[in-house]
């Protein structure tokens, strides 16, 4: 079907159809995507699978998430080796997950994990604050962002430890309708 | 119990994660939450306790590993010093099983397993507790040891569970697990290999039968169709990349109104396909024989009349014979030779047949979209976290352009001090004499919401009584006296329709409602209270032929043209509206005001149009066949007009907008009043009305549904054998039982649904309390733990 392409192989195409939300051709074009960002750097032949990571300043560039106030964690969260470089198997995951096909409690993890700012697995006071303060570009007043955390934790927190765990945050978000919508970005024209 | 157990405090020192862990998380840092109430425990109970000191004394004391170095976020270094057992007690906590599921591989496949375990219908899989070494973290003694060798087999029991998975399940679950994507790919590759080697299939519990295998490799193939079908799919979809456009600059709220547009489009592009095939292509091969057609002029698209009378558009020119009919005789004398097979075609019969279906198929396809959206956007739970919700749910990931951004963000601002603001007036709220003023206020605005209604549909009515006396003076007159005449009820009724929702926002801005949700939904009451009276009272005159199309043989086709004259208008309307309401405006605040703001972009109104524009289509399709096409073409104009005009002139809403909640809204709304209105509205003219007995496809019968009748006893007299066919509607469609019945039952399955719901709220409830109880019992055992090491401190 098509022309031969030699930047992968069926295998790892299959491999990929089968663990993202994507389709063939939509891989493909996301390799040129990657590829587009540092053309010296990244291969064109990925069949042995070669280990090159763009690091965060590279990706947090790209136009879907150059505006957005969270980009350097959401690619933290995708990262694997912690400082934020993203090897294509974590550019192809991140943007699998906020497609618009990904199950909510998918999204919920990595929802959760992006507002995870010191990555304790709770989303604390402080996070809250870190939270609000890149949500609303530092408008709000200190008084004011005291109050929405002291609210929404109070809101949230189901078992009195004054943190919001995975199991709160979750619970939370199943009663957000929005939530599939608003976390959903196509990268793909 | 007489003894409490040993408990031995071996904690790692070290609890890095390892190359094979995939999530960045840093399970060392400590909880600080624990740490006030740690704190707080100076005063201890004794007595309890000394049968623990009794065990504590047999501890070695090198057991206490030195605090963590990572002792961080919250914790004083001085409270380390004085409580030695405090960072422990805190690493404790951090290794507790709920905590650490995010460690290792196995942990979060078999997490996935069991939450995922009540979806499953095989009941063929491996029961968890034959597993000797259970895999499941809750149960894995984790708290004390992290021997690889130990998480390697706990992996390896996970591989086996899910070696036991169906095929498809088996995809389902690497796309939904939470493991980055090598993991993912190994696993699949382990997956495989596995797979392939036959030992192992001998322990699976999964008997291979060729049956199932047939199953698998047939539910393989059809993924991988359905995988390459939807790429096809994907580039082929209409305005991708412009529906992208829009939801990157305005976000998901102004989205939701084009892709209701996308969805009306192929609502009538449907029935529009429906209606061609089975009506017009037909009467099109065959035309019947025309009394003398009137010239064209261009007035024609836009009154409908004059050349265009006598067209395929009317329901006037379609014949009420059997069309090529071998048994007719025709009168000019047939020359041609006779054809091996001639079908026949009963074109009344199929008229009403395929209406019947085109409404029958909108209605499962809205039925099909409302229950859809319902699911996405309405769960079980408690209405309140509003707040939290607004924090973590409000920033649209689709927005990329950096004005927008910039807009969203005050957005969220601003949303987030009202919420704060509602919630300090809630706290203390209105005194009696500023709550009656509010109530004062409100019933005001709705008795002259409810009064201009009522104004309007009066005005409409004399109107028309106006015009029909109008009409009668102008038949004298010339053509295009005529056909003006014939426009201004139209143009009368599209100019209320767009004034006077402004009106009404002013009146929204005078009333002050207390949240702006509400606003939201008072605006488009009232709007829809307006359009569909008005509608009501046109249906109402076109059925009882008392004003309008008094005078004409044809009646259907008068009233096919009123709506076609309706649809017209409401297009020019619309565009007008855009044209002043956003390009005028946009000029005015720019050149005259010199301010940044552009207008906004009214979703709910402009839904509300859409929905007007297709309740007239639906009112109109019996009389006008082709009106499902002429809406197609207009919805594509508006597309493209609504999107450039956005793009120049306006800025997205600034009120808070649930786009999904909203959507479900609007499908609902046009099912509702608008759907079922036009279904009944079709339903009472084929039941009870007479059709005209010069022209159509019902001439001369009593009612339209006299047709149907007609076919049944002709399809018992061909063959008595299907004498049990005209049973179905003589008991069942007239018979006034039967509907009764049909009532009751949706009433009780509705009182079930009430009372499911009901029941899920109250376990809601209480799986809240447990949780808090179980948190109450955590407090209760760190208290104990504190009060252990505060003991051990004070005898040693």
């Amino acid at each position: 079907m098509g022309n031969k392409q030699t930047i992968f192989t069926d295998e790892q195409l299959d491999a990929y159809q089968d663990c993202t939300f994507f389709t063939r051709k939509e891989i493909l074009r996301l390799h040129g995507r990657y590829h587009e960002m540092a053309p010296n750097v990244v291969p064109m032949d990925y069949t042995k699978d070669p280990d090159v990571k763009l690091p965060m300043q590279l990706i947090i560039n790209m136009p879907e998430l150059k505006e957005n106030p969270f980009k350097e964690r959401i690619v933290e969260s995708f990262s694997e080796d912690g400082e934020g470089s993203l090897s294509f198997n974590d550019f192809v995951d991140m943007f699998s997950v906020l497609s618009e096909m990904a199950p909510r409690e998918l999204k919920a993890i990595y929802a959760f994990k992006i507002y995870d700012f010191n990555t304790d697995n709770f989303i604390c006071k402080a996070d809250l604050e870190k939270t609000l303060n890149k949500l609303t570009r530092e408008e709000l007043t200190a008084e004011e962002i005291t109050l929405v955390c002291e609210k929404v934790i109070e809101e949230a927190d189901m078992d009195g430890d004054g943190k919001l765990g995975f199991a709160d945050f979750e619970n939370m978000i199943s009663k957000a309708p929005d939530f599939l919508r608003a976390y959903s970005s196509s990268v793909l024209p | 119990m007489s003894r409490l157990p040993t408990v031995t405090l071996r904690v790692p020192e070290n609890t890095e994660s390892d190359g094979r862990e995939p999530s960045p998380d840093n399970e060392g840092a400590l909880h600080s939450s624990f740490c006030q109430l740690i704190e707080e425990q100076s005063s201890l109970v004794a007595g309890a306790i000394e049968m623990e000191l009794q065990e504590r004394g047999r501890e070695p004391s090198a057991l206490l590993p030195p605090p963590h170095p990572m002792a961080t976020t919250g914790l004083e270094p001085e409270q380390g010093e004085q409580h030695p057992g405090y960072a422990t007690t805190l690493r404790i906590l951090a290794n507790m099983p709920s905590r650490t599921i995010g460690r290792s591989r196995g942990a979060i496949l078999s997490q996935y397993y069991n939450r995922t375990a009540r979806l499953r219908r095989r009941s063929s899989r491996p029961s968890l507790q034959q597993l000797s070494l259970t895999a499941r973290s809750s149960l894995r003694h984790y708290d004390l040891e992290s021997d690889p060798a130990h998480s390697t087999l706990a992996d390896k029991q996970s591989l086996l569970e899910l070696l036991s998975l169906p095929p498809a399940q088996r995809s389902h679950m690497l796309l939904e697990v939470p493991l980055s994507l090598e993991e993912k790919r190994s696993l699949r590759r382990q997956l495989s290999q596995k797979r392939s080697t036959p030992g192992l299939r001998a322990h699976s519990a999964d008997p291979t039968s060729p049956c199932a295998w047939c199953q698998d490799c047939i539910v393989l193939g059809c993924r991988t169709f359905w995988y390459r079908f939807l790429a096809l799919v994907h580039t082929a979809q209409p305005w991708h990349y412009a529906l992208k456009q829009i939801g990157g600059r305005f976000g998901s709220s102004v989205l939701s109104y084009f892709l209701f547009l996308k969805m009306l489009l192929m609502l009538n592009i449907f029935s529009f396909l429906l209606l061609l095939v089975f009506v017009v292509a037909l009467q099109a091969a065959y035309p019947p024989a025309v009394a003398s057609p009137r010239p064209f002029t261009g007035l024609e698209f836009l009154t409908g009349a004059g050349s265009f009378t006598h067209s395929l558009l009317y329901y006037g020119y379609y014949s009420n014979t059997t069309l090529n009919d071998p048994s007719a005789s025709s009168p000019s004398g047939n020359t041609s030779p006779p054809r091996a097979t001639q079908l026949p075609y009963n074109m009344p019969l199929a008229y009403v047949f395929t209406i019947g279906a085109s409404f029958f198929a909108t209605c499962i396809l809205l039925m099909y979209s409302i229950y859809h959206s319902f699911g996405k956007s309405y769960h079980v739970g408690s209405s309140t976290g509003v707040l939290a919700i607004k924090v973590f749910c409000a920033w649209d990931f689709k927005v990329v352009q950096r004005r927008s951004v910039k807009l969203q963000s005050e957005n969220i601002c601003t949303q987030l001090k009202e919420l704060l603001a509602e919630q300090r007036l809630r706290s203390c709220p209105l005194s009696l004499p500023q709550r009656l003023r509010h109530i004062t206020v409100l019933l005001l605005a709705w008795l002259l919401a409810l009064g201009t209604v009522l104004g309007c549909v009066v005005a409409v009515h004399y109107f028309s009584e106006h015009m029909h006396v109008q009409e009668q003076g102008a038949a004298a007159g010339s053509a295009w006296q005529q056909e003006g005449v014939l426009l201004a009820l139209p143009l009368i009724v599209s100019l209320l329709n767009t004034l006077m929702p402004h009106f009404y926002n002013l009146l929204a801005a005078w009333e002050k409602q207390d949240s702006p949700g509400a606003e939201v939904y008072v605006a488009i009451c009232r709007n829809l209270l307006l359009k569909m009276v008005v509608l009501g009272l046109l249906c109402y005159q076109w059925l009882s032929r008392r004003v309008v199309c008094s005078a004409k043989e044809c009646w259907e086709t008068c009233v096919g043209q009123d709506l076609y004259r309706f649809v017209v208008m409401d297009f020019i309307f619309t565009l007008l509206d855009t044209g002043f309401g956003e390009l005028l405006w946009r000029l005015i605040l720019e050149k005259k005001l010199k301010s940044k703001q552009k207008p906004e972009f009214d979703i709910a109104r402009n839904v509300l149009e859409l929905i007007y524009g297709q309740t007239l289509t639906w009112l109109g399709v019996l009389f006008a066949p082709l009106l499902p096409a002429v809406q197609v073409l207009k919805l594509l104009l508006l597309f493209y007009i609504k999107k450039t005009s956005l793009m120049q002139n306006c800025q997205s809403p600034s009120k808070p907008w649930q786009a999904s909640h909203m959507s479900t809204v609007f499908i609902t709304l046009l099912f509702f009043p608008s759907f079922l209105g036009a279904a009944v509205f079709v339903s009472y003219t084929i039941w009870s009305v007479k059709p005209s007995e010069t022209c159509g496809p019902f001439q001369g019968l009593q009612t339209i549904y006299q047709t149907l009748k007609v076919w049944v006893e002709l399809l018992e007299e061909s063959n008595p054998n299907i004498a049990w066919f005209s049973w179905i509607p003589q008991y069942l469609v007239e018979n006034t039982i039967f509907l009764f019945f049909l009532t009751g039952v949706v009433l009780a399955i509705i009182y079930l649904n009430i009372h499911v719901l009901r029941g899920q709220h109250r376990i809601i409830r209480l799986l809240e309390e447990q949780i808090a109880n179980e948190g109450e019992d955590k407090r209760f055992l760190i208290r104990k733990i504190r009060s252990i090491y505060e003991h051990k401190e004070h005898c040693a």
